[in-house]
């Protein structure tokens, strides 16, 4: 297998990987399904690409990060003061996010970033006539994702952190520490599409194009890769499951560069995230319902058969 | 310091499931004070508990802690003036956070954005030390590893780490095997009379009822029906108790999980 190909799975691996911290931060340690993923993802992506075709590349990130913030609040506002549950909250702004996008792509549902300046071709610029001018998106996407890990995992182990962490785990326990589950709901949602914001605004950068769909099946494929890094990884400190996390990225980009390779479609993709999606999440249910599928099986047939005999 | 004037609360009203669970109830506790409650089943103990901590705002009346009325405080400001327990050992304290990050949220000291200090840990570690359960030395294990005792102690722990204004006690040791309740109770005790923290506790051990504390109510229909304390208090048997319950309710005292001796 040629080494641009797993080159190519590390970009993506690392950049889409920023959505899967962000699903960490918000389907792991606050247990709410983020279902806006997809749109804030197109959003950071839109918002992006639009700052850095105005001439400002470096200020497209805090953009896109912000757009997220916005879009993570109400999301946020929603389900903790509005009483709209939290799936139904996620599913009702990626929707409208859909026509936000559109308008701020200037009523296109594609943008071109050719001949933009963007991080990547400043890095590129940066890089030339160095031994790392093959590897500069590779660079990139490590800065950004290594700068993530690192302030996620600082942020995870402040009060704020363990408060939303704890909100997750036992919303009780939080209010009887005189704390509010609604604010730390709303921090945990903003914090996470900051970083999904990011993730979509380094990706149209990096593929130098914005689509509407971008997004697309975003959700599925981070939660998929969310799933392999706490398969491979397991239970341990948080930088540990924030790196596995990174890692189950990777790997779900590897696997899927690989099947490209022996001719899968690429409209495949999609399939293959919600298959694996579903064997991680159903896996463990199903081993444990296991003993009594069997139970009930062999016991029918041992009736039937004692049936046939009277 | 509790001053309960007139509270009441009725649930599904208009339905054919209305209950109403308290009715026109009111309660004053002195500064220090020990209350025990007992009661049939659905007399609105814990009822009476959740309206006091806020878990739902009550109907009608009002509610002053230390002479704030805190009628309309939501519940986690409430929080920062009252500990709570409940039977269920798992309800007060985070599973997949470790020993010391739960107390650390409990302490509740420092900005948002400040971290567990080595100085933190040490004050951790000698508050778990006086549990008497080797906390001390697994402050790193995630709470999901802990026995229901364990896990009720250290919910104790956290809810007087700051000492607080109110303590309620909604049968917390009913869940836990009778060595392990006996512990918890000490650990109760040795609590309340070291900060003096004014107490209400639901039990089900009449006798414990009578011994623990220096005032007994109770309750049945969402009301209180029988108030003693004092010598009056001292004086009385568990068979008294009863009679003095039938005579208050006007039936007899039905709660399946009463013990008696």
């Amino acid at each position: 297998m040629d080494l641009a190909l797993v080159q190519t799975a590390l970009e993506l691996g690392l950049i889409c990987s920023l959505t899967v911290l962000a699903l960490f931060l918000s389907y792991s340690m606050l247990n709410v399904c983020d279902l806006s993923t997809d749109g804030c993802f197109t959003l950071g992506a839109a918002v992006g690409a639009v700052v850095a075709i105005s001439g400002h590349p470096l200020l497209s990130l805090p953009a896109a990060m912000l757009a997220g913030v916005c879009s993570g609040f109400v999301t946020a506002i929603l389900q903790t003061k509005m009483g709209v549950d939290s799936l139904l909250a996620g599913i009702i702004v990626n929707t409208g996010l859909y026509s936000i996008n559109i308008a701020i792509m200037g009523g296109s549902s594609l943008l071109n970033l050719n001949k933009t300046d963007t991080v990547f071709t400043m890095a590129k610029d940066a890089l030339e006539n160095t031994p790392f001018a093959g590897q500069y998106k590779l660079l990139v996407a490590a800065v950004a994702v290594i700068l993530v890990v690192v302030l996620l995992t600082l942020f995870l182990a402040t009060r704020l952190g363990l408060s939303i962490r704890a909100t997750g785990d036992n919303p009780d326990m939080v209010r009887s520490s005189s704390i509010n589950p609604a604010f730390t709901t709303i921090v945990g949602l903003c914090v996470a599409n900051a970083f999904t914001g990011l993730s979509g605004c380094l990706l149209a950068q990096s593929q130098k194009s914005v689509d509407i769909n971008i997004g697309t099946g975003m959700v599925t494929i981070a939660l998929a890769s969310l799933l392999i890094g706490r398969t491979i990884m397991g239970r341990g400190s948080i930088l540990f499951r924030a790196v596995g996390v990174v890692a189950g990225a990777f790997l779900f980009r590897l696997v899927y560069t690989i099947a490209l390779r022996f001719d899968m479609p690429a409209f495949m993709l999609k399939l293959v995230s919600s298959v694996i999606v579903v064997l991680a999440i159903s896996g463990p249910y199903l081993k444990k319902q296991w003993p009594l599928l069997r139970r009930r099986f062999l016991g029918a047939k041992a009736r039937k058969g004692g049936g046939s005999e009277c | 310091m509790l001053t309960l004037s007139h509270i009441s609360k009725t649930f599904n009203p208009g339905t054919v499931n209305e209950k109403k669970a308290i009715t026109d109830l009111s309660l004053y506790l002195e500064p220090g004070d020990f209350v025990t409650i007992i009661g049939s089943n659905g007399a609105g103990k814990s009822t009476l508990f959740n309206a006091i901590a806020g878990s739902f705002y009550t109907d009608s009346g009002s509610i002053l802690l230390d002479g704030k009325d805190i009628t309309f405080q939501p519940e986690f400001r409430r929080a920062k003036m009252m500990g709570r327990l409940f039977q269920d050992p798992m309800r007060g304290s985070a599973p997949g956070m470790t020993i010391e990050e739960n107390l650390a949220l409990a302490a509740g000291s420092g900005g948002w954005f400040s971290r567990i200090t080595r100085r933190d840990k040490e004050r951790f570690r000698e508050q778990l030390a006086l549990l008497d359960m080797g906390l001390e030395d697994r402050m790193r294990q995630p709470v999901g590893l802990l026995s229901g005792g364990q896990r009720q102690a250290l919910t104790l722990l956290m809810a007087t780490m700051v000492p607080p204004k109110l303590l309620l006690l909604d049968e917390h040791t009913a869940a836990l095997d009778p060595a392990t309740a006996e512990k918890v109770l000490e650990i109760t005790k040795s609590v309340v009379e070291e900060h003096h923290i004014t107490t209400l506790m639901v039990t089900h051990n009449m006798h414990q009822a009578l011994e623990l504390g220096n005032r007994t109510l109770m309750m049945d229909g969402g009301n209180i029906v029988f108030d003693v304390a004092g010598e009056e208090r001292d004086a009385l048997t568990v068979d008294d108790l009863l009679a003095k319950f039938r005579q208050g309710a006007g039936k007899e005292l039905d709660n399946d999980r009463i013990l008696l001796s």
